[in-house]
């Protein structure tokens, strides 16, 4: 077991160096001219030069790479271009936003996908599962920025009950202000994992062991939870870290409804602002979240399937 | 069966189920499908006493295994409706709320079934899968039920129990996980013992321990067994009563020795027709196998066949010294870890109008030979001739031609056919590709071949879903001739059918082997179609030819030691033999995977009696 | 034995077109996902003769109006009739939602079969960009190479097209992989078939059901995103209206009118939800093998 978990995480290095070596090659070869892209088409030729003199850009593209992938290394991402911050002071100050808003949002899911998905399961075709389908069906189709949207006009300007914007300071007007944001994301979730665990507790309650279980004269909450919930569950598990990550890019847009800071936000503002050296650092945070939890994903189906274990 | 029909009634009616540890009385059970109601099973009736095995016989669709589970009450109380009366001991079940219906399952009766791998939980050990039926029962609890758990792993053979107890299902072999489910079963010492197929799966001599097992422990604790089973053989092998049921009926009910000595139903005749009788078979080479028209009830008697082998001249298909082996990947950076040695030095001939069995248990190689011999697959070293010509040495184009003279037939015929191509298009296909003549041509073959394996001409629009598993097999062998080939490789191409059809397209491919002098090369493990099919057979283990030679020979007077086992494993219909308990090497099938630097022994053969090659075995056999 | 009756042959079973017939007409769900989805197509093609105003149209005299006979949906903060915005609207979301899946399908298939047919160094080369690219959710995806290439027509149409391209690379990897392992395939190999064509003949249709049924559920996807990159705004520019940056717009103006965010968002869902549902009748009745 120990060896495989060092070949996962050997595996993950190349992957690593792959998502640096595309995120590079978008960067710097598919939109052209990186300097005229960020000070526009009206740029002079000396305003464009210094550019390229501050960002690296006017040596070879393989020292470029180098110095791209030494960056990465030392953590030295570069400074924005509108605030001369270092862009690495800039995602930390707004990582924590958004991975709060991100662990609250898929907390409130869970507590309510699967438990639902379950209802539905073991009531199947009847209302409880009806209605499950109901909201499933709502939740796959409403985009999140649209409820956000909703729930802040709703709760927040009509009623005054949540704040409009920002994201709060001591620990109750933090949760004041993440409760929306967070239920607009769950919301989401919760109808993905709730479908998720109907399928798969569905597809397990008909399986032969199930049916050995039976055979074996238990009751059915042991059959539905012992034998059934937990052989659901590995699907169910992928399904968290496919949702975790959904949750993540999520968090963009519902950063900008609800006017937070955030990882998504700083992305979003710098396209605006054309602001290269951000753009190429929130890409990177994203890309490396997303390396990150898939790792995360692997090692959590080591440890639930016995099966994984020997290969 | 009601108790007043013409059948069995001098056994059931006298003891009508007074005593009896099951006594199940005009059972009924119907599903709901889309079209109302349907019933699966009409009206069967029969007891089982303490220490009794009852069979019951049927092919897929009679209602054998809806039976069991009729019984167990675990059919989908929603889906289904179960009529009649069972009584395990005087106790009605059928009326029993699910709960008390609970608190019998698993204690009263334990059950297995068909797929011990599917049946058992993935996530959780086999120790606690065990240790679960004693605790719902309040037989043990905690450490004494795991303490207990490792006593019936124990009692049902299993080596080093005791470590067992932590493995999962998915590191035990297939015979060692219906061990597992045996012990579960019998956990808390049920009065029946309900066995749903429960060898079907596994290989001849791993059935052969599992059957005896179950004896044993019968014997031992005096329960019934209820055994359904689509196989003859094994019905003689353990049933003192058989009950033969088809569409849902009882057709035959009586003692296993009356049904095997003078049975009244052409179907149940049939039924034992297709069971090996290993050397004691005609000695003219292949018969037919005696088939029943279902109008009629008339059984037609196999037929005398002549002789197909052309003796003289040089084989059309030579094999000397196959081999291939697969690598197994090891880690990252590492070489292999180690390699299946799937065919070592494998030769045989194959003359005109000649069948070759190559017969063994999974994983002997016999497969991998006969596709290492289409070249789906590149041996690593040998030679394969066709009438005289090397096809490894030939390029691709050349090959390609070739391929008109060796020609296969794959097991599944549902998977056999291309489901989006009409069955003509399908015969046409090789015709078209090697360009033997026009398209109206091609056509033209194609609804002449369907006729001559016994399909009719105005089928060829017609796609495959359309077909049953033996129309289809039957399409697969008039597209095979469609190149008019010269040896056919059947790879378990019967295998996949049921009793009656199997019976039929064998006897159509000796039709077929008289009319155009094919030689087949019959890849199988079932003893009964080999020994129905074959002039000469080989027998394979671990990737080696041990024994070759004609069927009776071979069958009939077993030289090798793994002939003799594999022999001795096959059921045959003879009732009088299951009184003994015969000792049986509880050994697993080994596996063909050796260490990277494994160098295989030089093998000797000697001539047992004329044509019959035996190699001569090494230390590893000596007891 | 039972002689086999190998006169007699089953009925023919119905046609795929026949099957999604019945599925699209025969639920009451269903059926009313299909009527919403015709009714947004004709109002996408006849959208110049529906809308009551030019939804480009600026005016000072009436910004931020709530609805009126005048303006049935009422105006945004430049004073635009809302209905003709969102009329002209789903002409961007249903074009994008059918191009890029489409265009991704046709990509994606042929990359997946490539590596899964031939297998060896192309398809390690192949699997694991796909198996890299999979790792991102696919509206992630969409931000990120927005984020790097910009808005626009065919930027949108490209990056979506991308973020589809793996997932139809894999499934019609996998599915050529078992495909390539059925008998009829290997009898067509035994048989001296070439290459070319049994890929043609014995792969690819074989391999369309998934696939198609796919392109279906993806059209809901594409909507979704187009809806998100343009709300992000490095989708659909400004003026021209969508229905992402529509709820942009309305969000930038929160004290005024709601009804730019419910009317658009409304016909996101609805949209949304109907494709879905259609989506899911598809894939069940060409694809019973992932049918939940």
């Amino acid at each position: 077991m120990a060896r495989y978990l060092l070949l996962r995480l050997g595996d993950a290095i190349p992957t690593l160096f792959l998502v640096l070596t595309l995120v590079f090659v978008a960067m710097r070869i598919l939109p052209g001219d990186p300097a005229l892209a960020a000070l526009g088409d009206a740029a002079l030729p000396e305003q464009l030069a210094e550019f390229r003199e501050r960002m690296g850009l006017n040596v070879p593209l393989w020292q470029q790479y180098f110095n791209f992938l030494g960056g990465v290394l030392t953590l030295d991402l570069g400074r924005s271009l509108l605030s001369n911050t270092p862009v690495l002071t800039l995602i930390a100050q707004n990582l924590p936003y958004t991975i709060e808003l991100t662990m609250a949002a898929m907390l409130m899911g869970i507590v309510a996908g699967i438990p639902l998905g379950v209802v539905a399961a073991t009531n199947r075709n009847k209302t409880p599962d009806t209605g499950v389908r109901l909201f499933s069906l709502i939740g796959y189709a409403i985009p999140d920025f649209f409820l956000g949207a909703l729930l802040l006009i709703t709760f927040s300007l009509n009623m005054g009950w949540f704040p409009i914007n920002g994201a709060g300071t001591d620990f109750v007007s933090r949760v004041h202000h993440i409760f929306l944001p967070a239920l607009t994301l769950a919301f989401v979730k919760a109808a993905f994992l709730g479908r998720l665990t109907r399928t798969s507790l569905l597809e397990v309650l008909g399986k032969d062991y199930v049916r050995t279980a039976r055979a074996k004269g238990a009751k059915e909450n042991r059959v539905i939870y012992q034998h059934g919930l937990r052989n659901a569950m590995l699907p169910v598990s992928t399904g968290l870290g496919l949702s975790l990550l959904s949750t993540l890019s999520g968090s963009v847009a519902v950063e900008l409804v609800f006017n937070r800071p955030g990882i998504g936000r700083l992305l979003i503002d710098a396209i605006a602002e054309r602001d290269y050296a951000v753009i190429q650092g929130g890409v990177l945070v994203f890309a490396g979240f997303v390396v990150l939890i898939n790792l995360l994903m692997d090692l959590v189906y080591v440890v639930i399937d016995p099966r994984v274990r020997v290969k | 069966m009601h108790a007043t029909s013409a059948v069995g009634t001098e056994r059931v009616a006298p003891k009508a189920g007074q005593g009896s540890v099951l006594s199940v009385r005009d059972l009924k059970t119907s599903f709901l499908t889309s079209r109302g109601w349907v019933e699966i099973v009409n009206g069967i009736s029969f007891d089982i006493d303490a220490e009794e095995t009852l069979a019951v016989v049927g092919e897929s669709g009679s209602g054998k295994s809806v039976t069991a589970l009729s019984i167990m009450r675990l059919l989908d109380p929603e889906m289904s409706r179960v009529e009649g009366s069972v009584r395990l001991a005087d106790r009605e079940l059928l009326t029993l709320s699910p709960a008390e219906m609970r608190s019998v399952r698993g204690l009263q009766m334990g059950m297995i079934f068909q797929e011990a791998m599917t049946s058992l939980n993935p996530l959780q050990t086999v120790g606690k899968q065990i240790a679960e039926v004693l605790t719902i029962h309040d037989r043990y609890s905690g450490q004494a039920a795991m303490k207990e758990a490792e006593r019936l792993l124990d009692r049902v053979r299993i080596p080093a129990a005791a470590s067992r107890l932590n493995d999962y299902p998915h590191s035990l072999s297939g015979g060692m996980r219906q061990r597992v489910m045996i012990a579960m079963a019998l956990a808390c010492k049920p009065r029946l013992l309900i066995a749903d197929e429960p060898t079907t799966a596994l290989d001849v001599t791993i059935q052969a321990q599992i059957l005896q097992l179950i004896k044993q422990l019968q014997k031992e604790e005096g329960m019934g067994v209820l055994f359904i089973t689509h196989d003859m053989g094994v019905v003689a092998e353990v049933a003192d009563r058989t009950v033969v049921m088809l569409e849902g009926r009882a057709v035959e009910s009586d003692t296993t020795e009356a049904i095997f000595e003078r049975a009244r139903n052409g179907y149940t005749r049939a039924l034992i027709a297709a069971v090996p009788k290993l050397g004691q078979g005609s000695e003219n080479g292949p018969q037919h196998f005696p088939t029943l028209d279902r109008k009629t009830g008339i059984v037609a008697a196999a037929r005398e066949r002549p002789d197909t082998v052309r003796r003289e001249g040089e084989p059309v298909l030579s094999v000397r010294n196959l081999v291939k082996r697969f690598d197994i990947p090891g880690g990252l950076f590492s070489g292999p870890s180690g390699r299946v040695h799937a065919v070592e030095k494998v030769s045989f001939d194959l003359r005109g109008g000649e069948t070759l069995a190559l017969v063994g248990e999974s994983g002997c190689g016999k497969s991998t030979t006969g596709r290492a011999i289409m070249r789906l697959i590149e041996p690593q070293s040998g030679e394969i001739s066709i009438e005289g010509t090397d096809i490894r040495a030939l390029d691709k184009e050349r090959m390609r031609d070739m391929r008109r003279h060796i020609q296969m037939i794959f097991q599944d015929p549902y998977a056999s056919l291309n489901p989006r191509i009409s069955i003509g298009d399908a015969i046409a296909e090789p015709f078209l590709t090697h360009k033997l003549g026009t398209k109206a041509q091609a056509r033209e073959k194609a609804m002449d071949l369907l006729e001559r394996v016994g399909l009719s001409a105005d089928m060829a629009s017609r796609f495959p879903s359309q077909f049953s598993g033996g129309q289809r097999q039957r399409i697969c062998i008039a597209r095979a001739l469609s190149l008019e080939p010269k040896v056919i490789v059947a790879d378990e191409s019967v295998s996949a059918l049921d009793v009656s059809i199997k019976a039929q397209v064998v006897n159509l491919m000796m039709d077929l082997q008289e009319q155009f002098g094919l030689s087949y090369l019959f890849i199988s493990h079932d003893m009964a179609v080999v020994e129905r099919i074959s002039h000469q057979v080989a027998v394979m283990y671990l990737g080696e030819i041990v024994e070759c030679g004609p069927v009776r020979a071979v069958f009939g007077n077993p030289q090798h030691p793994y002939t003799k086992r594999l022999m001795a494993a096959v059921p045959v219909p003879d009732p009088s033999r299951r009184k003994q308990l015969r000792p049986v090497n509880n050994e697993e099938v080994k596996s063909p995977i050796r260490p990277v630097d494994y160098v295989p022994p030089v093998r000797e053969y000697r001539e047992a009696s004329p044509a019959h090659i035996v190699q001569v075995w090494g230390d590893d056999w000596k007891v | 034995m039972i002689a086999e009756e190998t006169a007699r042959v089953l009925p023919a079973e119905p046609s795929a077109l026949e099957k999604v017939r019945k599925i699209l007409f025969g639920r009451l769900d269903t059926m009313l996902a299909t009527g919403i989805i015709v009714v947004f197509v004709l109002i996408a093609v006849l959208a110049p003769f529906l809308a009551p105003y030019d939804p480009l149209a600026q005016s000072i005299l009436k910004i931020n109006r709530l609805p009126s006979s005048e303006n049935w949906l009422g105006t945004d903060q430049f004073g635009r009739d809302v209905l003709s915005r969102l009329i002209y609207g789903s002409r961007n979301s249903l074009l994008f939602g059918f191009i890029s899946p489409v265009l991704a399908a046709i990509f994606g298939t042929l990359l997946g079969v490539i590596a899964g047919y031939f297998g060896g160094i192309i398809d390690r080369l192949i699997s694991r960009v796909i198996d890299l690219l999979l790792a991102f959710p696919e509206l992630l995806l969409a931000i990120l190479i927005a984020a790097v290439l910009g808005g626009g027509f065919w930027n949108i149409i490209a990056v979506i097209t991308v973020a589809f391209i793996p997932g139809f690379a894999r499934v019609a990897r996998a599915q050529t992989l078992s495909v390539k392992q059925e008998p009829y395939v290997e009898a067509a190999i035994a048989v001296g078939v070439r290459t070319p064509i049994i890929i043609v003949r014995h792969i690819i249709p074989n391999i369309m059901a998934p696939i198609v049924a796919l392109m279906t559920l993806w059209v809901a996807s594409a909507i979704r995103i187009e809806a998100s990159l343009s709300f992000l705004g490095i989708g659909t520019r400004a003026p021209n209206p969508s229905w992402g940056n529509i709820i942009r717009d309305g969000l930038n103006s929160l004290f005024g009118s709601p009804w730019p965010i419910i009317g658009a968002g409304v016909a996101i869902t609805l949209v949304v939800l109907s494709f879905n549902l259609v989506g899911d009748a598809i894939r069940d009745a060409l694809d019973p093998s992932t049918a939940r």
